[in-house]
């Protein structure tokens, strides 16, 4: 559904380099990445800010043009091609509006069936289910430039979907949204995702995002991929490991040793045990815990995807 | 036919935007009126003081008005806000436009229509009726031709100039206001005959950019006289060739800026 090989974007940037000189620099914002994508596929795009996520997403969708390499999106070429990609590709940039501003939600969505040339019954299938599952009902006929920021987002992912893509990029879906909206949005993809007719590809700093949606996990950074892989493979790729951490009545004889698992800390005297399990499941490690020292309280943690994101960041530097 | 659709739903849609501040909008529709009886005026106030300028009469110098008014005044009502590009540009914001299945010149057009310059072409085309009543003019089939289709070129050669010089925005964020010198600017220069500016400014803006076949050839055509530049008879007849040369080079242009659109950081 998606082919980039090589895909590069180079900007120039004027540096000044004393009083009254300028010196051209070449900025290359997309370094040659090269990634396919299947139909039906979510995939999560992540990496820090700068690191030329939107940049891609923009030369997929055909605004920007690319510097080097070769890219198709539904077997088209973004930019010689624009018009006819923009019919089977849905796109949401989270702080670039799609709608009319001082028009009703309700003539925006309107307006879109005829710039897309949808048959009205199509329109109106589509339209009701996102109304049901987006609960669009109760700001429907209010002014785009007076709703909420949640409201709005809501209304783009309608706007994005009216016209049936095969694919379907989000820029930030969920950026600045209150709790309730950033689930009613996921809630929502994943769905979209179930269904799997549409492709997804969406760019994100809340990697709960990713965790709730995406079983591909792309993260870029300077302009090149540093992991493409599920988060499985991150977390097992940087040892990123669960813990068990377990309150005791008494603390450990000192020669407990829990084999397939470190110590990792032990605070409050003894009586709060922080242990890393490697090769040793869970339960096995629990009961092997019980039996050395009663228990009072227990836990398994699962690894921060944030963590292992943090540690993929500094070590791509 | 089909599709021109789109494109009509659209400007539906900006007509529905645009009255949803009622009486801002009937407000703008009467100042802006008054604006274009402003800028005639001008012609009208350098004719009291003397009354042969650069060897036209006030009722001839006011059909190259009326010429230049009515087909400034539709270009600037229907690309006139085209200048708005550089705020997409600087804002990123063309990327909703490129993302739709639409040409982009067209939406952008539709997007910002100032439908409130609406009275400034009934304005214009009062003054170019004015001109016509004052002058004692031979009609012929082809002087007929002229005086519909002169008002059309000079608008898409306005037109041209307005896309021109909005393109600048996707090479120079900052194109402030250099392209206002060649549109608004060509617009006074329009309307007065080319005989009272100098020299090589003359030559310039008349004959390397076009501007002498807006309204100042058509009109002599009209009004039966000949050119006291020397250029013969049928150049009034050439505002169309000019208009759609001027086109052209707008387009290629454009096309060239849209590629060159480098988007910010979002």
């Amino acid at each position: 559904m998606i082919e980039m090989k090589d895909l590069r974007k180079e900007f120039t940037v004027r540096v000044k380099t004393g009083r009254f000189r300028r010196e051209k620099r070449l900025l290359a914002a997309v370094d040659g990445v090269s990634l396919a994508i299947a139909a039906g596929e979510m995939v999560g795009y992540i990496g820090p800010n700068g690191a030329g996520k939107s940049t891609t997403l923009k030369m997929l969708t055909g605004v920007l043009s690319p510097s080097g390499g070769e890219v198709s999106v539904c077997g088209l070429s973004p930019v010689p091609q624009r018009t006819r990609l923009a019919l089977r590709i849905g796109v949401v940039f989270g702080q670039r509006s799609q709608l009319w501003w001082d028009l009703p939600l309700r003539e925006s969505f309107g307006l879109l069936r005829h710039v897309y040339r949808v048959p009205a019954a199509d329109h109106e299938s589509r339209l009701r289910r996102c109304r049901d599952l987006l609960d669009l009902d109760a700001f429907m006929d209010t002014p785009v430039r007076q709703l909420s920021l949640g409201q709005r987002m809501r209304g783009e992912l309608t706007a994005a979907l009216l016209h049936g893509p095969e694919v379907l990029f989000l820029d930030e879906p969920t950026i600045g949204l209150d709790v309730v909206s950033k689930q009613a949005v996921r809630s929502f993809l994943g769905e979209l995702g179930q269904a799997g007719d549409t492709t997804l590809v969406l760019t994100t700093h809340d990697l709960a995002d990713i965790e709730r949606l995406c079983r591909r996990l792309v993260v870029i950074d300077h302009g090149r991929v540093v992991h493409d892989g599920t988060i499985e493979d991150l977390h097992s790729r940087y040892g990123s490991r669960r813990r068990l951490v377990a309150d005791l009545e008494a603390p450990l004889p000192p020669d407990f040793a829990l084999p397939g698992a470190t110590l990792l800390a032990a605070e409050a005297d003894g009586h709060r045990v922080t242990f890393a399990l490697e090769s040793i499941a869970a339960g096995a490690a629990v009961a092997a815990l019980v039996t050395a020292a009663p228990v009072r309280d227990l836990s398994v943690v699962e690894p921060e995807i944030e963590d292992v994101v943090a540690r993929l960041y500094t070590d791509s530097r | 036919m089909d599709k021109a659709r789109p494109y009509g739903a659209l400007i539906a849609g900006r007509f529905r935007s645009a009255t949803a501040y009622r009486a801002s909008f009937a407000v703008e529709l009467i100042t802006n009126a008054g604006g274009t009886a402003v800028d005639v005026s001008t012609v009208f106030v350098l004719f009291h003081t003397a009354k042969v300028v650069g060897g036209f009469t006030l009722g001839e110098a006011l059909m190259m008005t009326g010429l230049t008014a009515s087909g400034f005044v539709l270009a600037d009502l229907t690309v006139g806000n085209v200048d708005q590009l550089k705020t997409y540009v600087r804002m990123g914001t063309l990327d909703a436009v490129l993302v739709r299945p639409l040409a982009v010149l067209p939406q952008l057009v539709i997007a910002d229509l100032p439908l409130r310059k609406l009275m400034r072409f009934v304005v214009g085309l009062a003054v170019l009726i004015v001109a016509i009543a004052a002058n004692d003019i031979t009609w012929t089939p082809g002087k007929v031709i002229l005086l519909v289709t002169a008002p059309l070129a000079g608008a898409v050669f306005f037109g041209s100039i307005f896309v021109l010089s909005a393109s600048l925005a996707f090479w120079w964020v900052e194109s402030g206001e250099v392209g206002a010198a060649f549109t608004y600017g060509g617009r006074d220069f329009t309307s007065y005959p080319i005989t009272v500016y100098g020299g090589w400014f003359r030559a310039i803006f008349a004959y390397g950019l076009g501007f002498g076949f807006v309204s100042y050839h058509p009109a002599l055509t009209l009004l039966g006289r000949a050119d006291p530049l020397g250029l013969p008879a049928w150049a009034g007849y050439l505002s169309p060739l000019v208009a759609l040369v001027a086109a052209g080079i707008a387009g290629l242009v454009w096309r060239t800026g849209v590629r060159h659109y480098r988007s910010t950081g979002s």
